[in-house]
């Protein structure tokens, strides 16, 4: 064990700072669930991407920069410090992306990864539908052969940045005469193809960034089929186990969250308000809490790099980061007391308002990529052995 | 970076839960319960030849000079098997202090001994009342008005404290401190104190994991095989949950716990406070997997003679030992909060 950065560690944290302090823009961009924000975010992509820090630990033949696990974790370690804009194509680059260099043919992965890369493609998510929740093994939206092509039916909801993205990928029932799990194929679907309705519904916090997609007779090439027909439910599930395991939350999100925190608490007792102390307690608990999901996720990659798996253990890590964010959120806000109602934009808010953004936000967590009671049958059923209900 | 243990540190540990499944069981340590001391000599020979006492002693002394990344891993182990033999105090806490106390004279005259297993050590601390397993210790090190002292059983004045852990052996000491009992003052002793402190906190909360862990073990078991309303029990969302949740946090505490080793082994600047995580991490897991422990088994796990209790009081022993979570979350909110810049781990430790 040496938790320490070889020097050749450190010489890339220190490049990677040196980009994102000349290159990230000096104003945040409008948010990516607009319709402006989206397009800002997009050119943003297009920069990292032209600089190669678009897709640090990705190969390099599809547009990454060839770079291991823990290079990653320190290029997000920079890119929070920096203050660098959110990732608008994170269901593809963070979920899809791995699960197709894992089940993509070549083919696939040289024609959707580098443009998945640069953005210039931008990936929705298409799991739930509206009777297929929690109970995603109740999808219903239908895929029906057709010579060279499938013919797809249904309607999708709750499509992460559906709203505006350029395609979609998702589970389609092949096998009419299937059940549950079995009969499912995971298919990429293009939101420009005739058919296609998206209508973007507005979220707790006002922004569309999710849709219903609503499908009518789409013809899509069975060249879009990832991984094997019928055999679509295990593609997905390694696509969650991405989701809520290593890439889509990254710990230094979590850390720059309680460092901001601690500030607040700082600046707050500076300015001679009375504090409860359970809010002190909780401001060093939450802190505690971010240094070991970092650690945690240090100990993860550490052990992939040894040629480990990600396995159910994805369950705990999305429960922890989604309580953790809540819980940062809720403190931050008791702290500000009246002034954590305000919207940014509001002239008393003086910078504080993105708390209640982010609150608004982490209370979709413990929510999407499978509630946390579901994750909390997956550790009960698959880490701890205990029997189906 | 490299976060994980060696092939050899792995099958180490192997090797000792091997031995403790064998050597300490329920029914041993309900024996112990029973007897004056609550310590079986025996015992302790043959977990020297294992190695574990004296796994931190210099190998100029016949130990196996090793540091804490090894040893944590074993301390898991104790606390698994639900040991209370002064490993704590001997093994983590004492070796290393009279290692760095840099004499040869009493390295030849302890830690020889220590490696040997015909030696053990008590230690107490500013953090405590108590000095746990002094009344089989050969040396108790004390502190005294910014001073460690080195006292030789027989100079002590021992009061027994019984407690509600039956395996807790623990004693209010009165001694009378002397030029030739005295073996650091000064900075040198603040700093070996401190040194103690975080050693003995570690190691509670490496025995905390291991506790936690066999909590959530025999849980799982007990709640596959007993059945209500014609199913076993776990497969009922409500008793899934719990565990799971328990689940979850032992799942966070052990990097954490692994961290502060790692830190303690390489005298880090954080060290206090990446040890008051762990403990506080460690702690936690374990009372609340005490308590869940409890609520899935029901009516049996409130019975003295269902083998529960005896991992239920070692969490609330060790929880008290060392400094409570509570002291330790304090330390560490005073670090975090109160000084100029927050420390974090990795990116979040340079410098911005």
């Amino acid at each position: 064990m040496d938790l320490t950065f070889t020097p050749e560690q450190e010489a890339f944290r220190k490049e990677a700072r040196a980009w994102l302090e000349a290159n990230v823009p000096r104003e945040p961009l409008p948010s990516l669930d607009t319709a402006e924000g989206f397009e800002r975010h997009r050119e943003w992509e297009h920069e990292l991407n032209a600089a190669g820090w678009a897709m640090v630990p990705w190969p390099v033949e599809f547009g990454g920069r060839g770079a291991n696990l823990f290079e990653w974790l320190i290029f997000e370690e920079e890119y929070y410090r920096a203050g660098a804009p959110g990732r608008v194509n994170q269901n593809g680059i963070f979920l899809l992306g791995p699960t197709i260099m894992e089940y993509g043919s070549e083919a696939q992965k040289a024609r959707y990864l580098p443009k998945m890369a640069s953005s210039e493609e931008v990936w929705g998510q298409g799991w739930s539908e509206p009777n297929a929740g929690s109970d995603m093994a109740a999808i219903q939206a239908t895929a029906v052969r057709d010579g060279d092509h499938y013919v797809v039916n249904g309607q999708k909801t709750w499509v992460s940045r559906g709203s505006y993205a350029d395609w979609l990928f998702g589970m389609f029932r092949t096998d009419p005469e299937s059940e549950r799990h079995r009969g499912l194929s995971f298919l990429l679907v293009p939101l420009d193809a005739e058919g296609v309705t998206v209508r973007p519904i507005e979220q707790l916090d006002r922004e569309a960034g999710f849709a219903e997609v609503f499908l009518d007779d789409v013809r899509v090439p069975v060249e879009n089929l990832l991984g094997e027909e019928n055999k679509g439910w295990s593609v997905a599930m390694a696509t969650a186990g991405f989701e809520r395991g290593l890439m889509l939350r990254s710990p230094a999100r979590f850390q720059n969250t309680a460092r901001k925190l601690v500030a607040l608490y700082k600046e707050t007792v500076g300015s001679g308000e009375r504090i409860d102390p359970v809010l002190r307690d909780a401001v060093s608990r939450t802190w505690m809490d971010a240094e070991a999901y970092t650690l945690n996720t240090y100990q993860t990659v550490s052990r992939l790099l040894a040629g480990g798996k990600i396995g159910a253990e994805a369950s705990l890590n999305k429960i922890f980061w989604s309580e953790l964010d809540v819980k940062m959120h809720e403190t931050a806000l008791e702290l500000l007391g009246a002034r954590g109602l305000l919207l940014p934009e509001a002239p008393a808010a003086e910078g504080v308002g993105s708390w209640l953004d982010g609150y608004l936000f982490a209370l979709s967590g413990p929510i999407y990529a499978g509630t946390n009671e579901i994750q909390r049958n997956v550790i009960a059923e698959r880490i701890l052995g205990l029997p189906r209900s | 970076m490299r976060f994980h243990f060696t092939e050899d540190q792995l099958l180490l540990r192997d090797t000792v839960r091997d031995f403790l499944d064998a050597e300490c069981t329920p029914e041993g340590i309900r024996a112990l319960w029973k007897t004056e001391t609550g310590r079986s000599p025996e015992f302790w020979s043959s977990f020297a030849e294992v190695g574990v006492p004296g796994l931190l002693v210099p190998e100029e002394y016949d130990g196996m000079g090793m540091d804490e990344i090894d040893l944590v891993l074993l301390l898991e182990e104790t606390g698994r098997a639900g040991l209370a033999e002064p490993v704590i105090s001997t093994a983590a806490v004492g070796v290393p202090l009279l290692a760095g106390l840099g004499s040869q004279e009493l390295g030849e005259r302890w830690l020889r001994g220590v490696a040997a297993g015909e030696v053990t050590l008590a230690a107490g601390h500013l953090a405590s009342p108590f000095v746990g397993d002094a009344h089989i210790a050969d040396l108790l090190l004390l502190p005294h008005d910014g001073e460690i002292h080195a006292v030789p059983r027989e100079n002590a004045e021992l009061t027994h404290q019984p407690a509600n852990d039956p395996s807790e052996r623990i004693f209010t000491v009165r001694w009378k401190p002397a030029g030739e009992t005295r073996v650091a003052r000064g900075e040198e002793a603040r700093k070996l104190q401190a040194a103690a402190l975080d050693r003995g906190a570690l190691g509670c909360a490496a025995q905390q994991l291991g506790v936690a862990q066999r909590l959530v073990e025999m849980t799982v078991e007990y709640a596959c095989q007993r059945k209500q309303f014609g199913k076993p029990i776990g497969s009922f969302q409500a008793i899934k949950h719990m565990l799971a949740n328990v689940q979850v946090r032992l799942e966070y505490a052990r990097p954490v716990v692994y961290r502060a080793a790692h830190s303690v082994a390489r005298s880090s600047e954080q060290r206090g406070v990446d040890v008051s995580m762990a403990k506080s991490a460690a702690s936690e897991t374990a009372v609340a997997a005490a308590k869940v422990a409890l609520q899935v088994h029901g009516a049996l796990g409130y019975t003295w003679e269902q083998d529960l209790h005896i991992w239920m009081r070692r969490a609330w022993s060790l929880e008290a030992a060392w400094g409570t979570g509570a002291w330790h979350r304090a330390r560490v909110a005073d670090a975090v909060l109160d000084s100029g810049a927050p420390a974090g781990t990795f990116g979040y430790s340079a410098p911005s």
